[in-house]
């Protein structure tokens, strides 16, 4: 049993993270990125890193900056190359880092499979193409798909709106997008919100993320 | 003849044949254009891949929220009835057909729809998929919109293609500045529905697919 802690910093958030980490990170592109978590990781010196977000950073913060501090050896997402994504351009070139490039589905899908117990699933994206070679392939009722394995995090670290005091969350807007999935998939989920409020304060009708998926939440200013 | 249509002209006849009340989804780059020529009234319901349907226009400098961007990551707007979920649902959304139509670019198009808009494969090249494979086979009708030749005047809908695949016997409708293709990848056909700027016997000399 381990119930929901609300801790009074990001750098008490991210306490223990182990060198050789594999770091969910919540985010498409800037919106429902972790900045704050992010800055306290790169603090709390982790390296040997394996990310597995949709991007690869931008510009020179957040992820970027995690990555620009060589702290990462592996990054697993969807879509690195961006208009400014020069930190992860510059390191991939000079064969810095490790990419595994994921369809943004399958990566979505993976990591739910990892948060819901699923030991592997059919997939029809990427059948035929470079991204399914070496994979096992099925046909199912006449359609082919490649058989896809779950990503697990020893950590996550999301972004969400609002939290309360038992870590029930609520999102907004599209910086939502892998901080749903993400939270149940890793040993350690740690959330960063814009604010804090009493248990009972968030209807339970509309809680996105219940908190038995959330074990640390912390109040940023940001 | 008519001139051959530039993009916005195209996007107008691909908006014309998105029919009343689909769920669309637009790729990144030229087919953001159809969203400004779809009929309000037509009552068409945009999904973008970071977890929204009901997508509006571009935000103004003034309301842009960081919270709510396209899948190109620029500032958009809610509509009226617009909701928010999380990705594996949005991609749920594709894979399980739930999509009527997208609409995405590409670099090649074979005439059985086989589909290469990912990767150039070009040595020193970064790759990054996004959601492109998801889309290309998600969705009940994938169109394509591209210029028919590139830059050195080489044809993009080809006979099988070479630049590295999104996905396979995908597309059924491409749209180019010289024409409307229809594909039926089981047969590997390839229907002219019209043509702009270009005649038919210049279209056969210049593609290696045979063309009815």
């Amino acid at each position: 049993m381990s119930r929901t802690v609300q801790c009074r910093d990001a750098d008490e958030a991210v306490a223990g993270i182990a060198d050789g980490s594999t770091v969910l990170v919540s985010g498409f592109g800037m919106a429902g990125m972790p900045m704050a978590l992010i800055d306290a990781l790169i603090g709390q010196g982790a390296r040997d890193l394996t990310i597995v977000s949709n991007n690869a950073g931008n510009g020179d913060t957040g992820l970027a900056a995690l990555l620009a501090a060589g702290r990462v050896r592996k990054v697993v997402c969807s879509f690195p190359r961006q208009s400014d994504s020069y930190v992860f351009d510059g390191l991939y070139r000079a064969n810095q880092i490790e990419l595994e490039l994921v369809p943004q589905g399958n990566l979505a899908e993976r990591i739910r499979a990892g948060g819901a117990g699923i030991g592997a699933f059919f997939c029809p994206t990427g059948v035929g193409t470079a991204l399914a070679e070496g994979k096992e392939t099925r046909t199912i009722d006449g359609r082919d798909y490649v058989l896809e394995f779950p990503i697990r995090g020893d950590v996550a670290l999301i972004r969400a709106h609002v939290a309360d005091t038992d870590g029930n969350l609520l999102y907004r807007k599209t910086a939502r997008n892998f901080g749903p999935v993400m939270a149940t998939a890793a040993a350690l989920t740690v959330v960063e919100v814009a604010s804090i409020v009493q248990a009972g304060a968030i209807d339970p009708e509309i809680v996105v993320t219940p908190g038995i998926y959330v074990d640390r939440i912390v109040e940023v200013s940001a | 003849m008519s001139d051959r249509l530039d993009p916005n002209a195209l996007a107008a006849v691909i908006a014309r044949d998105i029919p009343a009340g689909a769920y669309v989804n637009l790729g990144i780059g030229q087919p953001t254009l159809v969203a400004d020529h779809l009929r309000p009234d037509a009552g068409v319901v945009l999904h973008t891949e970071n977890g929204m349907l009901g997508m509006g226009p571009a935000a103004g400098a003034a309301d842009a929220d960081p919270d709510l961007i396209n899948a190109g990551k620029i500032a958009v707007t809610e509509t009226r009835g617009a909701s928010y979920f999380h990705h594996a649902d949005s991609f749920a959304m594709m894979r399980g057909g739930h999509l009527d139509v997208c609409v995405l670019g590409a670099y090649q198009v074979s005439r059985h729809g086989d589909l290469a808009n990912w990767h150039t494969g070009a040595p020193g090249a970064i790759p990054a998929v996004g959601g492109a494979m998801d889309l290309a086979i998600g969705a009940k009708d994938v169109f394509v919109m591209m210029n028919l030749f590139d830059k050195a005047g080489v044809a993009k809908l080809v006979a099988q293609c070479n630049y590295p695949l999104t996905g396979l016997r995908c597309v059924s409708r491409v749209y180019t500045d010289h024409g409307v293709f229809e594909i039926d990848p089981s047969r590997g056909v390839v229907t002219v529905r019209e043509t702009y700027g270009i005649t038919i016997d210049e279209l056969r000399s210049r593609l290696e697919v045979d063309l009815l």
